[in-house]
Formats: structure tokens, C-alpha cells, sequence
């Protein structure tokens, strides 16, 4: 094993591998989470997390002063969570509904984050640089100990997905029926969202707060097309999640500012189309042929009635 | 069999209300164990949100129920639900034995996952709504009438002896209609009690030995034929019902 690693070290640019192995792990998990959220008709949630979490990084750094990624996340996850946890209270005791929740507290934590961010450049701190991949996302900062922490904190949410597996899932498919069996789904709610949380803020540093969502929908929408089986459809979205995010810092790397955020996500677009077009079963390329099977067939059919009509009438 | 004596649900002052609208008002009832009981009602009588009441799935302004002479809390085991058919995505990744075998998720317990004991329950009541040649069929491909058998087979498996089921005749035809009112009797024969929301009042005293008329309030409760009464129909509907034989 070691020499197989060392192998790949010396093929391999050194921080290119680590780059990957982060992207790798921050896919899996966000593709895999992603699932639950797309199925459940969740899938801005991912989109109101990652944008209310910006605040969270700056508050982190100006009450640190340092750039400490585990620090910077933790103050994320706060901010997600909290900005999730207002959404679910306005649906639940307001008569806003739940996309003007969704809509409100998005921009207002992202324009907290923004604002805060713009401080944070004007007060010159030299330890400011850096901030700034939060947005974008930048993988070629990312670090041999950041690597740890996704991992770590990634292997904590799918370990916990599996435990509550069956659970979770029943959750998501028929809330009423798990109630009445005496689940208390809004605990499972309340969880399944923080795991959703994690798994977006983990993949911050790569991917940034604008386009996160989109590697949360993208896999589990790609997925979707290929099974009709919830948990191949999970295996599928972390799959895919997992190669998106490799081949997006692969692309990003290979030239000086690329941002690797739109990268990843234009890698996981291309799944989502192909397929959307060529998938067995649901895809349009498929459906199509198979429209057109039909009608030759009832052409046919009908022709072979207008030809022996007297057969047909007895 | 171990059925007690006690009555199988008792309601007691009963109110529900959404934003300070009463939903159900005050409702007392008692459903004697072993009966069939069909729950009727104009729309927005509260049949639905009463069945919900009974499984704690609402939260209600005053009252008290109990099942089998225990709060539900203790008796989940003995209970088993159908909710009404539009209550879920029909296009989520699964098919009809996976389903079913979720009917067992309440006995299984936290964490534990389904065994081949599970599966035999599971295809054996799938057997009992004959969907057996079904059973690896993704859900989305069902009929509405067999998204109902599907449900049906799922509260089956649960194995209880109160089934409380939010219209299981919606959008089913007559066949499947009259095979599922067949096994509901067959529970009845087994000494289990049974609690339908129905809508089709044409059909209460063919299908049921004992109703309900909701409107908000409880109007009226008991044995079909002293119950299912022109009188008592005209005040659970305010007298919008001249086709209704009296009977």
C-alpha cells in the first residue's frame, strides 16, 4: 500500500493527489447526502445552507484571527445551521411559505457574509488572503490536514447515514407512517439537516458558497436516471460526486486561476445530461425510441385491420 | 386470542384546531373492539385529521384517547396505519417488497435491519392483496388500485390488532374495491377492529357493521342500522343528500 502510494507520488504532482483525495471525499458525501435532500424536494435547501454559512467563516476569522480550516468550517456549520433551523421555524409558525423562507434568509445571511467580507479586506490584515476561495472555491489551497478533516468529518455523516438507514428512509418516503410507528422525525429532521450541513461545509474550501449546491443536487438528479433502487441511487451520487470532484481539480489545476467551484460543477452538469438523454428506462433518448417503437407497432397493427376488415368483423 | 375486553378506542373530548379554526370539536367515541367502523362525512368534516388525532400525528387542543384502555404511545405495536394514497411521492426509488417489508421497521426496532423472517411476512401479505407478481415492481409503475393494495399490505404486515386506514378505496375500481373490502372483514373475523374513512355512502351498510357520522362535531356513533339514519345523515351533511334511500 505505501508503495503503491509512492508510485502515485512520483507519477503524480504531490498537492494534485491531496487536491484530489479531498475532492474525491467532499463528492462522495455531498452526492450521497445530496439524495436525501433531492427526494425529499429539498434540494434548495443545500443552496440556503451553503450561502448562510458565509457569514459563519467570517465571524470565525474576525473572533480567531486565524485561517485555521476546522475553525472556519465549525463557524460555517454554525451559520448553515442556523440559517436552516429560522427556515424551518418561519414555515412552521408563519404563514410564509417555504421557498420565501428559503429565498429570505439566503440572501440575508449572504449579504451578512458579504458585508463582513469587505471588512474583513479593507482592515489589511495580512492573514486575510485566502478568504476569498470561500466564495469560489479554490482547491489548490487545500492541505494535507484539510484533507483529514473532510475526511473525518465525511466518514462521521455516512457512518451515521448508514446506521439510520432504514430510518432515514422511511423518513423521507412516508413522514406520516414513520410518526405513526413512533419515530420522532422531527429529531430525524432536525439530524438529517445537520448532516446536510456538514456535508456542504466540508466541501466549502473546494467548491465555494455560491455553487455548492449544485454538487449536492447535481449527482443525486444524475443518479436518479440510472435506478429505481434507493440505495444503488445513494452509491451512484456518491459515485458521481466523487469523480466530479476529481476531475474538476484535475482541470482547475492544470492551469494558474481557474476556480475550481465551476469546474466541479460543470463536471457534474455533463453527468446530469448525459444522463438525462441517454439513461435506460427514464432517459429521452430511450423514451423516445421507445414512443417510436410504439406507434410503428399500433401503425402496423391498424394497417393489418384495414386490409381484413371481414376477418376483424366476425 | 388475547383481545380484551375493553373498547378498542376511546375518544374523550377531543378538540383539534388549525389557527384557531375548531377541526374537530369536542368529539367522544367509542369503538367496541372487533368492529368494522366507517367514518363519514362532508369534506372538511375532520375524518382525516381524527384518524390523525388517534395516532398522535396532530397535536390537539384538549383531550384524551386511549387504545385498548393505554395511551398510543404504549400500544404502537398493536396498531397499524394506511394513509391516504397521495400522502407520498410515488416516484421514489423502490418497489413494492421494500414497501411492504417498511410495515416491519416498527417491530425491527432502532438500527436493526430487515431479515429473511421479515421478507416471509412481507411476501406473504403481498400474497394476501394478490400482488404477488408484482412485488419487484418499481412503485411508480402501479396502478392507483394497486398503490392502495401496496398500503394495505404494508398496515398487513404490521401484524395489529387496531387498523385505522385514511380512504382505502380512493381511486380504486370496483374489483379491487370489493377485494378489499373482503380482507377488511376477514380482520373484522379475526377478532381485529377496523377504521375506515369512507366517502361512498351507498356502501356503508353493505361494507360496515358500525359508523361514525362526523361533521366537526360527532353527530352520531354506532351499529349501522340504528345509526346510518336519513335523520342523522341530514344533520352530518345539513340536508344537501335527497339521493340517499332511507334505509
Amino acid at each position: 500500500m505505501p508503495n503503491f502510494i509512492n508510485i502515485l507520488l512520483n507519477h503524480f504532482d504531490y498537492t494534485l493527489i491531496i487536491v484530489a483525495m479531498g475532492a474525491a471525499f467532499l463528492g462522495t458525501v455531498s452526492g450521497a447526502l445530496g439524495t436525501y435532500a433531492v427526494l425529499r424536494r429539498q434540494s434548495l435547501m443545500g443552496d440556503a445552507i451553503s450561502h448562510a454559512s458565509l457569514p459563519g467563516i467570517a465571524l470565525a476569522f474576525l473572533l480567531t484571527g486565524t485561517k485555521m480550516h476546522l475553525l472556519l468550517i465549525l463557524g460555517a456549520a454554525i451559520a448553515g445551521w442556523i440559517g436552516t433551523v429560522i427556515i424551518m421555524a418561519i414555515v412552521r409558525l408563519t404563514r410564509i411559505k417555504y421557498d420565501s423562507a428559503l429565498a429570505l434568509i439566503l440572501s440575508t445571511f449572504f449579504g451578512f457574509g458579504l458585508v463582513l467580507h469587505t471588512l474583513i479586506q479593507k482592515m489589511g490584515n495580512a492573514n486575510q488572503a485566502g478568504l476569498d476561495t470561500f466564495l469560489f472555491g479554490q482547491a489548490a489551497t487545500i492541505l494535507k490536514r484539510d484533507v483529514i478533516t473532510i475526511g473525518i468529518l465525511g466518514g462521521i455523516v455516512i457512518i451515521i447515514m448508514l446506521i439510520l438507514w432504514k430510518e432515514l428512509k422511511i423518513l423521507i418516503f412516508d413522514e406520516g407512517f414513520a410518526a405513526s410507528m413512533g419515530l420522532p422525525i422531527r429529531t430525524l429532521d432536525v439530524l438529517l439537516t445537520s448532516l446536510l450541513v456538514i456535508a456542504i461545509v466540508i466541501g466549502l474550501q473546494a467548491v465555494g458558497a455560491v455553487l455548492m449546491s449544485a454538487i449536492i443536487v447535481a449527482p443525486a438528479v444524475a443518479a436518479r436516471q440510472w435506478t429505481d433502487r434507493f440505495s444503488v441511487m445513494v452509491l451512484l451520487a456518491g459515485l458521481f460526486g466523487a469523480v466530479s470532484g476529481v476531475i474538476g481539480t484535475i482541470i482547475s489545476s492544470t492551469a494558474a486561476h481557474i476556480p475550481t467551484g465551476p469546474t466541479i460543477i460543470l463536471t457534474a452538469t455533463l453527468f446530469v445530461i448525459i444522463s438525462i438523454t441517454l439513461a435506460p428506462n427514464r432517459g429521452l433518448v430511450w423514451n423516445s425510441s421507445r414512443q417510436r417503437r410504439y406507434n410503428r407497432n399500433l401503425r402496423m397493427a391498424s394497417n393489418k385491420l384495414i386490409e381484413q376488415p371481414q376477418q376483424k368483423s366476425e | 386470542m388475547d383481545v380484551p375486553k375493553t373498547n378498542a378506542i376511546s375518544v374523550m373530548d377531543l378538540t383539534v384546531a388549525y389557527h384557531e379554526t375548531p377541526v374537530l370539536w369536542d368529539i367522544d367515541l367509542d369503538v367496541p373492539p372487533g368492529v368494522l367502523l366507517a367514518i363519514v362525512g362532508p369534506n372538511g368534516a375532520g375524518k382525516t385529521t381524527l384518524i390523525k388525532a388517534i395516532l398522535g400525528l396532530v397535536r390537539t387542543a384538549s383531550g384524551k384517547i386511549l387504545i385498548h384502555n393505554k395511551p398510543y404511545e404504549e400500544q404502537r405495536k398493536i396498531v397499524g396505519y394506511v394513509p391516504q394514497r397521495g400522502s407520498v411521492d410515488w416516484d421514489f426509488p423502490t418497489n413494492v417488497l421494500d414497501v411492504v417489508m417498511m410495515g416491519r421497521y416498527g417491530s425491527l426496532g432502532w438500527i436493526r435491519r430487515p431479515r429473511k423472517n421479515d421478507r416471509e411476512l412481507a411476501m406473504h401479505a403481498i400474497e394476501k392483496v394478490g400482488m404477488e407478481k408484482y412485488s419487484n415492481r418499481q412503485i411508480s409503475q402501479l396502478s392507483g388500485g394497486q398503490q392502495q393494495r401496496v398500503f394495505l399490505a404494508r398496515a398487513l404486515v404490521q401484524d395489529s390488532n387496531v387498523y385505522l386506514m385514511d380512504e382505502p378505496f380512493q381511486g380504486v375500481d370496483a374489483t379491487t374495491e370489493r377485494a378489499i373490502v373482503g380482507l377488511l372483514q376477514e380482520l373484522r373475523e379475526n377478532g381485529k377492529t377496523v377504521v375506515v374513512v369512507h366517502h361512498d355512502l351507498q356502501t356503508v351498510s353493505d361494507y360496515f357493521d358500525w359508523v361514525t357520522l362526523l361533521n366537526i362535531r360527532r353527530i352520531a356513533s354506532g351499529p349501522v342500522q340504528d345509526t346510518f339514519t336519513s335523520e342523522n345523515l341530514r344533520e352530518t351533511y345539513g340536508g344537501r343528500i335527497g339521493f340517499m334511500k332511507n334505509r
